[in-house]
């Protein structure tokens, strides 16, 4: 018993130095939230280069609390139950809609934003947020095709068409995703990705089916990992996925067929759990400065919307068409809306009865 | 007044454990039940029921689950049987049992991609077969792989109890039977056996539940070419937010594995007893 009750007390005191040591290292590195000179960024993972952090704190003094989420839903939960007071975050496009219409975010007052002029315009003034009154774009992309040229040549995967081709049996991954899948079905049959007909649907949902014998996995973030290994020949996913995994394997390549595709935004919102509305703009508007757009581009490989800051990127990477696509292509990329509860459910079941179908 | 206060010291010690059944058993339990008979404003329906056994997908979907989760139980239970039979008769018996059950300390996402490195095309276990000239295969995302990786996942939790249960049968009972004529079959069909069934019984319970609702695999590993209910589960509260219906096929779930424990649970007269006693 005695012997016990030692053990017991030294596991205990144990915690408790643990405990007042991370207490101390939180608060020498300001994520404790006792100080006012301080914002709460809540981002996705790795999604920003850290150097920009520090190089924000050191020219503005706000330290930068940085905490992060693996999905946009995950996000939304989190400030809808309230109880957090994150300053800035950044939802994807058809997710600002959501949380616009739910009075989630506060508007942006534009005089406070001191680099607008930097933004490309083709990015600006989206359907989900119209004249950008809640949010400014911090990365964009699109949805294509990895291919690996070990094994398929660049003319064989061109448009959405060629994915079905009988030559391409058991080689295609595709990204766990009803509306990236069901949007590819459907812009072959020239509908819009935000289709709202049951006939469409149905359709969408067919040629799907007739799909399934090239699928060889339907995975989500996997999917870079496997293309860097060989593992498949061709797979369906984001741009900044592809990006990932093309830096890892030399033969890989991604195209963004010319007759459409997803065109994709994560903006950066003002919640309204907001604390600290000074540092969020002033962090707005140092994200917004061409230097420090680029110099993030480069880290995390997605494409830039500041058009200022391309000028400051790498004439390979500014020039390279799989990730800065020409006019024509842009032209016909559509953004996800947000289709409400009723179709994202519709959506949803139709992928999960092609996933559910045999080969 | 002796006997007062200690029924009463006795009612102190259940506090903490009811109070930590009640929060984190009971509550999620009624919860879960309650959002299943919801619609999203509140009200009472039964129609998230009427979805669920309304569609093929589900009810199929619903089989798969059973099914594999057969499958993985069959596999672990015919591997894991002879293993802990072996196991008993070693000498360091201890030591070999710690080595089964070490995998267990290791994270289960870890050791899932683990398998990805040793399935994968360019894998370890391509290369292997590449030295006989055999070209590389397609492993990953079948049926096999899945079951292959969920069986090794599940085995530690089979062999354990059957271990136990045969470590508890008073090996002069073995001698007995030996001493009264009966052959090494005899003994083994008669004998270790039935007396081994609670061991058994418990490694169902223990593999056969947690498969029903197994979800990572099923993606990583199956490639999605393998659904089961935890699929349908985690969509439905992280992509369509219908937290009503994804409740309900918890529920169901939740059913499934309370007739799997009735199904396998210890018969009473037999815990009764203590171990050796031979009446049916």
């Amino acid at each position: 018993m005695k012997k016990l009750i030692t053990g017991i007390i030294a596991i205990i005191t144990i915690v408790i130095i643990l405990f007042g040591i991370q207490r101390y290292l939180a608060m020498k590195t300001g994520t404790g939230e006792s100080s006012d000179k301080v914002l709460n960024l809540y981002n996705w993972g790795d999604y920003i280069d850290p150097d920009l952090l520090t190089k924000f704190t050191k020219e503005t003094g706000y330290k930068v609390s940085y905490e992060t989420f693996d999905s946009n839903e995950a996000m939304y939960t989190k400030i809808k139950q309230g109880g957090t007071s994150y300053d800035l975050t950044i939802p994807s496009d058809y997710m600002i809609q959501k949380m616009k219409s739910e009075n989630l975010l506060l508007p942006l007052d534009h005089s406070r934003l001191t680099g607008l002029s930097n933004y490309d315009s083709r990015f600006m003034n989206q359907s989900f947020d119209k004249n950008n009154k809640y949010s400014l774009p911090y990365f964009w992309g699109t949805l294509g095709i990895i291919y690996n040229d070990k094994y398929v040549k660049a003319n064989q995967v061109q448009h959405w068409d060629d994915l079905w081709s009988p030559q391409f049996k058991n080689q295609i991954m595709l990204i766990d995703s009803a509306r990236d899948a069901l949007g590819i079905a459907l812009i072959t049959q020239n509908k819009s990705v935000n289709d709202k007909s049951e006939a469409d649907l149905a359709a969408a949902q067919a040629k799907l089916t007739a799909l399934m014998p090239n699928v060889k996995a339907v995975i989500a973030d996997e999917i870079k990992m496997y293309m860097a290994q060989n593992e498949a020949a061709i797979a369906v996913t984001y741009s900044g996925e592809a990006s990932e995994a093309l830096s890892n394997n030399s033969h890989l390549h991604y195209v963004v067929p010319t007759e459409g595709s997803n065109l994709w935004f994560d903006n950066i919102v003002m919640p309204k759990t907001a604390k600290h509305k000074d540092a969020a703009y002033a962090f707005i508007n140092f994200m917004s400065n061409p230097e420090n757009a680029a110099q993030n581009a480069k880290y995390i490989g997605y494409a830039t919307p500041n058009k200022k800051a391309l000028s400051f990127l790498p004439k390979d990477i500014r020039n390279d068409k799989q990730f800065y696509p020409d006019e024509r292509t842009v032209s016909h990329l559509q953004v996800y809306d947000n289709l409400g509860q009723k179709w994202t459910e519709k959506y949803n079941d139709a992928f999960l009865e092609f996933k559910m179908t045999q080969r | 007044m002796m006997t007062k206060s200690k029924r009463q010291r006795q009612l102190f010690y259940l506090i903490p454990y009811s109070i930590w059944l009640i929060l984190f058993v009971v509550a999620p339990l009624i919860l879960l039940l309650f959002q299943s008979l919801t619609t999203p404003n509140g009200h009472f329906t039964l129609k998230n029921y009427a979805t669920y056994f309304g569609s093929g997908t589900y009810l199929r979907m619903t089989f798969n689950s059973v099914w594999y989760s057969f499958l993985i139980t069959a596999i672990t239970l015919v591997i894991s049987y002879p293993m802990a039979y072996l196991l008993n008769q070693l000498k360091q018996k201890q030591f070999w049992l710690l080595l089964i059950i070490l995998p267990t300390w290791i994270n289960l996402l870890l050791k899932t991609y683990a398998f990805i490195g040793l399935l994968s095309k360019s894998g370890t276990v391509n290369n292997f077969i590449g030295l006989f000239g055999i070209v590389p295969q397609q492993l990953l995302f079948s049926d096999w792989s899945f079951l292959l990786v969920a069986a090794y996942i599940e085995i530690p939790f089979m062999i354990l109890p059957i271990f136990n249960s045969l470590a508890e049968i008073n090996p002069r009972l073995e001698q007995a039977s030996r001493d009264l004529g009966a052959n090494k079959w005899q003994t083994l069909k008669r004998i270790i056996l039935p007396l081994s069934m609670p061991g058994v019984k418990a490694g169902i319970q223990a593999v056969f539940i947690p498969s029903l609702s197994l979800f990572m695999i099923t993606r990583l590993i199956g490639g999605n070419r393998v659904i089961t209910l935890g699929t349908a589960i985690e969509e439905h509260f992280l992509v369509t937010q219908n937290w009503q219906l994804g409740s309900t096929i918890g529920v169901i779930l939740i059913v499934a594995m309370v007739i799997t424990m009735i199904l396998t649970r210890d018969r009473i007269r037999r815990t009764g007893r203590k171990r050796g006693t031979l009446h049916e």
